[in-house]
């Protein structure tokens, strides 16, 4: 168990720990390239634990919508029903949120909700690595969709995407303060769009193992164990609430994508 | 007192007082559900479109109390 290296041992202070769940396990490794040999020097490359569940949430959701629109029929059964509301759902998100010119950004949207949506559901399943519980994953899918937004407003806009810090109708007295604040809004987007959903389920399942562990420590206390009904009750009220937010941060996420896109289609406020 | 000590301590210490922080959060999103609700109550027809607002709203909000959660983390993993 890493934690010992910068004075916490979180494992000897705390018998059953939450943190535990989120260590990345090296299963084969390809040798580290560059470097001179310290360790975090050079580029290691390994599959890991949290790439083998990257691969199974994109083998899953292409397996699904594969199949379940291969029929085609034109009564939909339940799998065919399920993935055109699926579609349906993000097409009419993108066309309310960012406009109808941001309809080719759709498979953009597409991808993350269901990417974002089945890794946190997968995190759900006891034993199972959650992806979005770390922040280098959700750190990628911001920077893409920041770097997108940006590269997207200079080539459709130009210069006029500067605009985006120059809310119009406002004294230039005012203006001095105003784009400095924009533009720092503007660069702080991919924190916290990362951070957003990297908390929410990092928080959401530290919360489940404390309660978890509550329940086993109350367990070995004799007659006093059925305290342990407690907590226990709270766990399965929490795993409930979790899976709401393993629903809501991939719509919220989708919902951000689709409004940051929309900026950089009509940068003018 | 061992400086190692005095150290863990102070992480320990701050990281809690970085979870202050998530009480701001709280009470901002409390008040966008809330004023959410009272509107929704007042007018039934507009609350669906309002949905989406709804939830960026909820969403910027929610944020802050992420990065003092985040705080308290890298207070207690990563100084």
């Amino acid at each position: 168990m890493k934690t010992t290296d910068e004075g916490i041992d979180v494992a000897s202070s705390n018998p059953i720990e939450p943190i535990h769940q989120f260590k990345i396990a090296e299963y084969f490794s390809l040798g580290t390239f560059g470097g001179d040999g310290t360790p975090g020097s050079g580029i290691h490359i390994a599959f890991t634990n949290s790439a083998l569940f990257m691969a199974l949430t994109v083998g899953v959701i292409g397996l699904f919508l594969i199949m379940s629109t291969s029929a085609r029929a034109i009564i939909p059964g339940r799998t065919q029903l399920l993935s055109e509301m699926l579609y349906e759902f993000i097409h009419s998100m993108v066309r309310t949120n960012a406009g109808y010119e941001a309809i080719k950004f759709f498979p953009l949207v597409f991808s993350l909700f269901m990417f974002i949506l089945v890794a946190n559901l997968f995190g759900m399943f006891p034993y199972f690595f959650t992806v979005t519980s770390h922040l280098i994953v959700t750190a990628a899918m911001a920077l893409i969709v920041f770097f997108t937004v940006l590269i997207y407003g200079f080539m459709h806009n130009g210069v006029k995407f500067l605009k985006l810090f120059v809310p119009s109708g406002i004294p230039w007295p005012v203006l001095i303060i105003v784009v400095p604040i924009e533009v720092i809004s503007f660069l702080s987007r991919p924190l916290s769009h990362s951070l957003r959903l990297f908390g929410n389920i990092l928080a959401g399942h530290i919360v489940l193992k404390v309660f978890g562990g509550m329940v086993v420590a109350l367990l070995g206390a004799g007659l006093w164990g059925i305290v342990a009904i407690l907590p226990f009750g709270m766990a399965v009220a929490l795993t409930g609430l979790e899976f709401l937010v393993a629903a809501l941060q991939a719509f919220v996420f989708a919902v951000l994508t689709c409004v940051y896109l929309h900026d950089a289609i009509h940068p003018g406020h | 007192m061992d400086p190692e000590a005095a150290k863990l301590m102070g992480k320990l210490i701050g990281a809690g007082i970085a979870c202050i922080g998530m009480g701001g959060a709280g009470v901002g999103v409390g008040v966008i559900f809330g004023n959410y609700l009272s509107g929704a109550l007042r007018n039934p027809a507009a609350a669906a479109s309002q949905f989406t607002n709804l939830i960026f709203g909820f969403a910027v909000t929610e944020a802050l109390g992420i990065f003092s959660l985040v705080v308290a983390l890298l207070l207690l993993f990563a100084v």
